[in-house]
């Protein structure tokens, strides 16, 4: 079984980080993967994206051109990855900025206000975990346990504050009905 | 066994050579390569070592030719333009026999080119690329494991036989993350009686130079380093085949292009078309051999490259022209995709039945 990701949105709104998560997690539960970046100048203001492989073989390619998740957080990346994702694929779309519905009827489409959610509850800028903790419920393709060891791998000792801020996005996100 | 960690493969490279015993790093910063430098910096004052950025790539290896002369470990890295930059330096050491090691995280090219990932620095690395006769040991990975091994493996080659090696990656290859496990252990120091570390007045001095105006000793120095030559291209050839067995065609790729050609292996392969992969891990020494019995065998070749096609030059060479030999490429920055190289796979079969 091979999971293909990929996360898009603008430079700046963790789409990397949000991949490194995934890729860490997929670490702690033993999975094959990858985990590669765009990079360059289009990630600072312009789109970013990573492409993240969770598999159960060793990995091919680590360039993911049809994602079975899709995950997008600008409206750019919607229009340019909709028509990639693999029928039936996830697409997770941060409604909150992006105002337009997925066109495709032959994918599963998930709508997550993340930007005004992550707002509310005082991270504003982890709208992209909420994103992580919505599609971990909705995929199953990792599983919700030990978020606070893989968080610890990527979040530095000196800033424990944003282990919790993390968790709490994770878990908005993973209890969000809609 | 140690644990998996998650690595850039440029982190895995500036860990790895840490671990081969490199305690000297010179360097000038260049996308997309720059994490090695980072990581220098940051970790080799703690450790007792040096991280030095030179004001130029030039200054850089000639620091690097300097220290190996000395008898250290040492490296530098930079990708395409900056590598152009460091030839000079390179074909120096070369002819003064000197280990050391010479990391190209590759982009586009020529001149400036871009920063996305290439291979079309190939010719340069393997054919020399500096003035003179001479050869690197060229390993091209294609994992972040093997960023971490062929770095140790490339310090261990270049101490063995007194040759300077070239661990030829790509962007990608320097920008993904992939689980990776670091030795524990990292290789004995070598003795190297030749180099100067001063004579304590007790042994003549050794010289570390390049220069030979008696041609005839000039020669004789140049046969004597192709005899080297020779033994390195009889044992130190790698390669990684994949579904030869009973392979009617071939894939030859190397590092990302061979990660992308292993998917439309395996896609072909679904659709009854018996194609299998050579990969080759040491670029010089190419991996004739094994070509040459493919050749007797399959129907046709395919060069899967990040580039105008250069490697596809050298296949031809291996197999003698004996079989079709296709060209599947992208260049300036773009990749293949898998379906690219399944569609270039379909039509030699289809031409080659």
């Amino acid at each position: 079984m091979t999971t293909q990701i990929l996360i898009a949105g603008f430079g700046g709104q963790g789409v990397l980080f949000a991949g490194k998560f995934i890729a860490y997690k997929g670490l702690v539960e033993g999975k094959e993967l990858s985990w590669l970046p765009s990079y360059g100048p289009e990630m600072r203001g312009g789109t970013a994206n990573c492409s993240v492989i969770l598999s159960d073989e060793p990995v091919g390619s680590p360039i993911v051109s049809e994602p079975d998740v899709l995950m997008v957080m600008n409206l750019p990346s919607l229009d340019k990855y909709e028509n990639a994702a693999v029928k039936g694929a996830s697409i997770f779309v941060d409604s909150t900025l992006i105002g337009r519905k997925v066109v495709r009827d032959d994918v599963k489409a998930f709508y997550i206000p993340a930007t005004q959610m992550a707002i509310d509850a005082g991270v504003p800028t982890l709208a992209n975990m909420i994103m992580v903790g919505k599609m971990l419920k909705e995929t199953g393709v990792l599983s919700f346990e030990n978020t606070v060891e893989t968080l610890k791998k990527i979040v530095s000792a000196k800033r424990a504050e944003l282990l919790d801020m993390n968790i709490k996005a994770l878990e908005a996100g993973y209890n969000y009905k809609g | 066994m140690a644990e998996k960690v998650l690595m850039k493969g440029n982190e895995a490279i500036a860990e790895a050579a840490i671990k081969a015993g490199c305690r000297l790093y010179f360097g000038y910063p260049i996308t997309p390569q720059t994490e090695i430098a980072a990581y220098m910096a940051k970790r080799m004052p703690k450790i007792g070592g040096t991280f030095l950025q030179a004001e130029s790539e030039v200054s850089a290896i000639n620091m690097v030719y300097g220290v190996a002369g000395a008898g250290f470990r040492v490296m530098t890295s930079s990708s395409s333009p900056g590598i152009s930059l460091k030839q000079e330096g390179i074909s120096y050491i070369a002819g003064a026999d000197l280990p050391a090691l010479i990391v190209n995280v590759q982009r586009g090219g020529p001149g400036l080119g871009g920063i996305q990932p290439s291979q079309s620095d190939y010719f340069q690395a393997t054919k020399g690329g500096g003035h003179g006769d001479y050869h690197l040991i060229v390993l091209a990975p294609a994992s972040v494991q093997e960023m971490a091994d062929l770095t140790i493996k490339a310090f261990d080659l270049a101490d063995k036989y007194r040759v300077p090696t070239m661990l030829l990656a790509d962007g990608t290859m320097g920008q993904m993350m992939e689980p990776v496990e670091l030795p524990e252990t990292t290789s004995e120091p070598v003795e190297k009686p030749w180099a100067v570390t001063g004579t304590k007045m007790q042994r003549k001095h050794n010289i570390i130079n390049s220069l030979y105006l008696n041609p005839e000793l000039l020669e004789k120095t140049n046969f004597e380093r192709f005899e080297r030559y020779k033994q390195i291209e009889q044992n130190e050839v790698m390669f990684e085949e994949y579904m030869m067995d009973d392979a009617e065609y071939c894939v030859v790729a190397f590092g990302i292009a061979a990660r992308v050609s292993k998917n439309a292996v395996t896609a072909a392969r679904r659709k009854g078309i018996k194609v299998g992969l050579i990969r080759p891990i040491t670029l010089w020494p190419f991996p004739v051999d094994v070509l040459k019995k493919a050749a007797d065998k399959v129907k046709g070749f395919v060069s899967v490259e990040l580039s105008m096609g250069q490697m596809i030059e050298d296949i031809k060479l291996a197999t003698e022209c004996r079989r079709p030999v296709v060209l599947c490429n992208r260049s300036g920055g773009m990749i293949p995709t898998p379906e690219h190289v399944l569609e270039t796979i379909e039509n030699l079969a289809k031409e080659n039945k």
